[in-house]
């Protein structure tokens, strides 16, 4: 009989190579983990390459959990655990283990020839070198083809599925439930069910071997959070994100249309929405990311919540379509999921260096509505909202995700659809003034006095032809103008138009005796949490706040900054958000915070790093 | 959808399809003969005004939409095909038009156009072609003749042109023609053929640029060069031409297509012209005939062949798996969709 012993959070790492399916056993790892009840946070890590040379360091996939019995907010700074399937990926992520931490390891892959590929010397499973840890070596790949010798399937089958063995024991050692997995297994090798059976004899035998094996004298227990009442789901920040669109074409009764061209790490948004067409929902895969808004602004002026996404890249190619927008007036939903640049930079990584682009990156005045979700499960939301006021206020919104939201899961309550917000629209159905003739007439630019929003007259709609285009419009009737007090007028009104959309205000979460304010946007808002908290157990007083809304930017912002000695920023960028608060609120103390690593915060630093200006200025 | 074109077609006239902008192209401009000839033809679609949409890139041609009474966008350089698509596929009901150059289509915007043209999206692309830059005021363009003196090019063009037609041919284009800006007859004739053509309709207009370019197409034009330069292509009719000093056919040669004297030739090796014939590879050598001298030009309807529109494939997927659908109840559902556990 092993010994149970209770544990209120784990971090555990799966890594191997490209091919050793470390998503898929991260994933199915993650779904145990929330069926059982824990709060989760997930993080994801893997090569550009689709396949990197077998045994390379650079061909490392690697999938890090963090679950535990109260809520979290971060993926984990450090593992406590380390499943490493071959040399390549013990000396890949060992630097990160805490030390006196697990490793489970598959010997098979310890070869001379992978060892010398990676540039090990001696065998660090015996030279003595990971003595600080407990290790566990296990022949992973063997075990795995000795348990399926009665299985019809190819011996190089059987070696594939030693990911499944590697999940059954790690199943085993934390007290996960496996069913759930049996099931995706089956639905995933519907086809081919022998492969379905051999995995799932692989994924038992993996249990097996812990419940017998003596080298595991110990088994763990995380028991379920407390989280609020209410049915929860997993999700990826890309998922809730293309739901989010789903439930704005709901929410506003309009035919989504999106124009999307692959780009990592936004794709799976363009493949998720492919999979909803029951929702009306329209997606293009055009010839480039120019097209892709084009047809998507094309459908807006159709009467279409037009949406694109993309990346850095990508949006940097449909700026001058984005700046039409703005003069056409139109709604029109641009997700940027952000990644590592410049250029192609690090594709797979994340990083927040788009929100100066997002801000000003047209030509001419070209301002839009800025929005960033804060956590995966926040994606929904945020699309909600960015279709409110693209909707209400015809304009282009952008929305700044990034790599670590999109790919990166946790727990979801599911929201009641009873309070999905109405965000329908009124078109223009009538002449709305008079022309020079005093005949009723259709001005494409009069505007609504609370919303400057200007009428949006669908072609199809009888009598109210009229031409929109990229020249400057003569207030109220749209028709070309070169007159300059015009252009001013227009100019300013745009600005006005932007800078006087409804946004909720800022909240802080301050315990009253705070001078240092500690304000974030984007997907930091974990980890700046995890340190927050973390400094309040100390007894080190600290000011929390968090931007969803970036332009504008809401109303009580500049008297919320105001109260604090210092603002601290941490951006993953070298100081977008501190540049935009120095020169609208050029009082503030802004103290940046700044780091383009291509990975997320981790709470440790962040928390000395707001320690260290907290106490020494 | 059935509503798009009204049983009881009203009796629109030209006027009816002219805003109230002041047209602004220079006198002389090609562009006027086109405009009237398009408005005055627009009543024959039957259909409303607002049933009707024009949408434009950037250049002299791309004013276009400001002056007709429908709706339209004038937008950005090149980008008209893609913008278009977009209004193409979520509205089945309106009858979408493309005003573009030969800078806008050819240059800036060449990969939209063959992306149109291979999908066969139901749109229908005018393309003002007068081998010039006219708005910028008269840089060579992609298909200006080799050796072109311009103000980018003061020692000649060493830029290769396209023939508009062949791209259009190679990209997969399932309707192509030719005309001219000042054979409103022809162009009408061309115009109605393209209007009923479903999917995308390719129509290269030679405009003529009296500012930048003038008489660049003088040999189509000129009552003593035109007979012979202008080869008329009309369904299932032998293809002949010239007057003056003899009639030409056009027979098949080696892998392609050449300009014969009638007299030498017998009447069964006359190629007899057929648009809707599958294989482009004819009306690419038909393409083919004229070069940049435009000595043998033909104009017409070189192909015209049907396939699937992709606007049609795209809407068919959609409705197939909304119809029927509470979308609210199927939201939820997908929200619960996959392991999903409840905290009480």
């Amino acid at each position: 009989m092993n010994t149970v012993r209770q544990l209120d959070r784990v971090v555990i790492r799966f890594a191997g190579d490209s091919g050793d399916g470390m998503q898929l056993t991260g994933d199915r790892f993650t779904a145990e983990t929330a069926k059982l009840g824990n709060d989760l946070s997930t993080l994801p890590n893997y090569p550009a390459e689709i396949r990197a040379p077998a045994g390379t360091l650079p061909g490392v996939s690697s999938f890090q959990i963090h679950f535990a019995d109260t809520d979290i907010l971060t993926p984990g700074d450090q593992p406590e655990v380390l499943i490493a399937m071959n040399p390549a990926a013990l000396k890949a992520n060992l630097r990160d283990l805490k030390s006196g931490g697990t490793i489970v390891v598959n010997t098979d892959e310890f070869t001379k020839r992978n060892l010398t590929k990676v540039g090990y010397e001696a065998n660090p499973l015996e030279d003595g070198s990971l003595d600080d840890y407990q290790v566990h070596p296990v022949a992973l790949a063997g075990l795995t083809i000795a348990a399926l010798a009665e299985y019809e399937v190819s011996k190089k089958d059987a070696e594939r599925s030693k990911n499944m063995f590697a999940l059954g024991l790690v199943s085993w050692m934390y007290s996960r439930p496996t069913e759930a997995t049996e099931e995706f297994l089956r639905g995933k090798f519907k086809a081919k069910p022998a492969i379905a059976e051999a995995n799932i004899a692989a994924l038992k035998a993996g249990w097996n071997y812990g419940e017998t094996a003596e080298a595991f004298a110990v088994r763990f227990e995380v028991p379920p959070a407390k989280l609020n009442a209410g049915t929860y789901r997993n999700v990826t920040g890309n998922t809730a994100l293309a739901w989010g669109i789903t439930a704005a074409g709901v929410a506003s009764g309009l035919p989504v249309f999106l124009g999307a061209y692959p780009i990592t790490p936004a794709s799976d948004i363009l493949h998720e929405l492919s999979k909803h067409k029951r929702f009306g929902v329209t997606t293009v895969q055009a010839e480039d990311e120019i097209a892709a808004v084009g047809a998507a602004l094309g459908a807006s002026w159709g009467g279409a919540l037009g949406v694109t996404t993309s990346s850095g890249p990508g949006i940097a190619l449909k700026s001058e379509t984005i700046s039409l927008a703005v003069s056409l007036e139109l709604p029109l939903l641009v997700v940027d999921v952000q990644r590592a640049g410049p250029s192609t930079g690090l594709p797979t990584k994340t990083e927040q260096a788009d929100l100066v682009m997002a801000m000003f990156g047209r030509h001419g005045e070209a301002p839009i509505a800025v929005l960033a979700p804060q956590s995966p499960s926040d994606c929904f939301d945020i699309m909600l909202e960015a279709a409110r006021i693209g909707l209400a206020y015809r304009t282009p919104v952008m929305v700044l995700s990034d790599g670590y939201i999109a790919n990166g899961a946790e727990p979801w309550r599911l929201p009641d659809l009873a309070d999905l917000p109405d965000i329908s629209v009124a078109f223009a159905t009538e002449p709305n003034g008079v022309d020079a003739k005093g005949e009723p007439a259709f001005l494409p630019y009069l505007r609504d006095p609370e919303t400057l929003a200007r009428p949006w007259a669908v072609p199809g709609t009888p009598g109210l032809q009229h031409r929109i285009g990229g020249i400057e419009k003569a207030d109220k009737t749209g028709d070309i103008s070169y007159d300059p007090a015009n252009h001013d007028h227009m100019v300013r009104t745009r600005a006005a138009k932007i800078a006087g959309i409804d946004v909720p205000d800022l909240e802080v979460d301050d315990q009253g005796d705070a001078d240092v304010l500690v304000l974030g946007w984007g997907s930091t808002w974990g980890p700046i949490g995890a340190a927050v908290r973390g400094l309040r157990d100390k007894g080190v007083p600290i000011a929390r706040a968090h931007l969803r809304y970036l332009n504008p930017m809401p109303g009580n912002t500049a008297e919320v900054l105001a109260r604090y000695d210092k603002v601290v920023v941490p951006e993953m960028n070298l100081g977008q958000l501190a540049l935009l608060l120095r020169g609208n609120f050029p009082g503030v103390n802004v103290v940046g915070y700044n780091q383009v690593r291509g990975l997320p915060f981790t709470s440790n630093e962040l928390q000395d790093a707001l320690e260290e200006v907290i106490k020494n200025g | 959808m059935a509503d798009a074109v009204k049983l009881e077609a009203p009796k629109l006239k030209a006027k009816d399809f002219k805003s109230t902008q002041e047209v602004r192209w220079c006198p002389g401009c090609g562009d006027y003969a086109i405009l009237a000839a398009v408005q005055s033809f627009l009543p024959e679609l039957g259909l409303e005004r607002e049933k009707i949409a024009f949408v434009s890139g950037i250049g002299c041609s791309s004013r276009f939409p400001y002056y007709l009474n429908t709706y339209g966008i004038h937008s950005i350089h090149g980008r008209a095909p893609a913008i278009a698509t977009g209004l193409a596929v979520s509205r089945p009901d309106l009858s979408v038009w493309v005003v573009t150059g030969d800078g806008d289509a050819l240059s800036i915007g060449g990969n939209h156009l063959i992306h149109a043209l291979r999908r066969n999206v139901n749109l229908k692309i005018l393309l003002f072609n007068n081998r010039i830059y006219g708005l910028t005021k008269g840089q060579y363009s992609p298909t200006s003749e080799p050796g072109k003196l311009t103000k980018s090019s003061p020692m000649g063009s060493v830029d290769a042109p396209f023939n508009p037609l062949s791209l259009a041919l190679g990209s997969e284009a399932t309707f192509v023609a030719r005309t001219l800006d000042s054979d409103r007859a022809h162009l009408q004739e061309v115009l109605r053929a393209a209007a009923e053509h479903e999917g995308s309709a390719f129509v290269e207009i030679y405009q003529n640029c009296p500012i930048f370019n003038d008489n660049a197409f003088e040999v189509l034009k000129n009552p003593e060069t035109r007979d012979e330069a202008i080869i008329r292509l009309r369904n299932g009719e032998p293809v002949r031409f010239g007057a003056a000093d003899g009639e030409k056919v056009v027979v098949q040669s080696g892998y392609g297509l050449e300009v014969r004297d009638a007299a030498d030739v017998d009447e069964a090796d006359v190629v007899v012209h057929k648009a809707d014939v599958d294989d482009p590879a004819y009306a690419f050598a038909l393409s083919r005939l004229s070069g940049t001298a435009l000595d043998h030009t033909p104009i017409g309807v070189f192909r015209n062949v049907a396939r699937p529109t992709y606007d049609k494939g795209v809407r068919t997927q959609v409705d197939e798996a909304a119809a029927g659908v509470d979308r609210r109840e199927a939201l939820d559902r997908l929200l619960h969709s996959g392991d999903t556990w409840t905290v009480l």
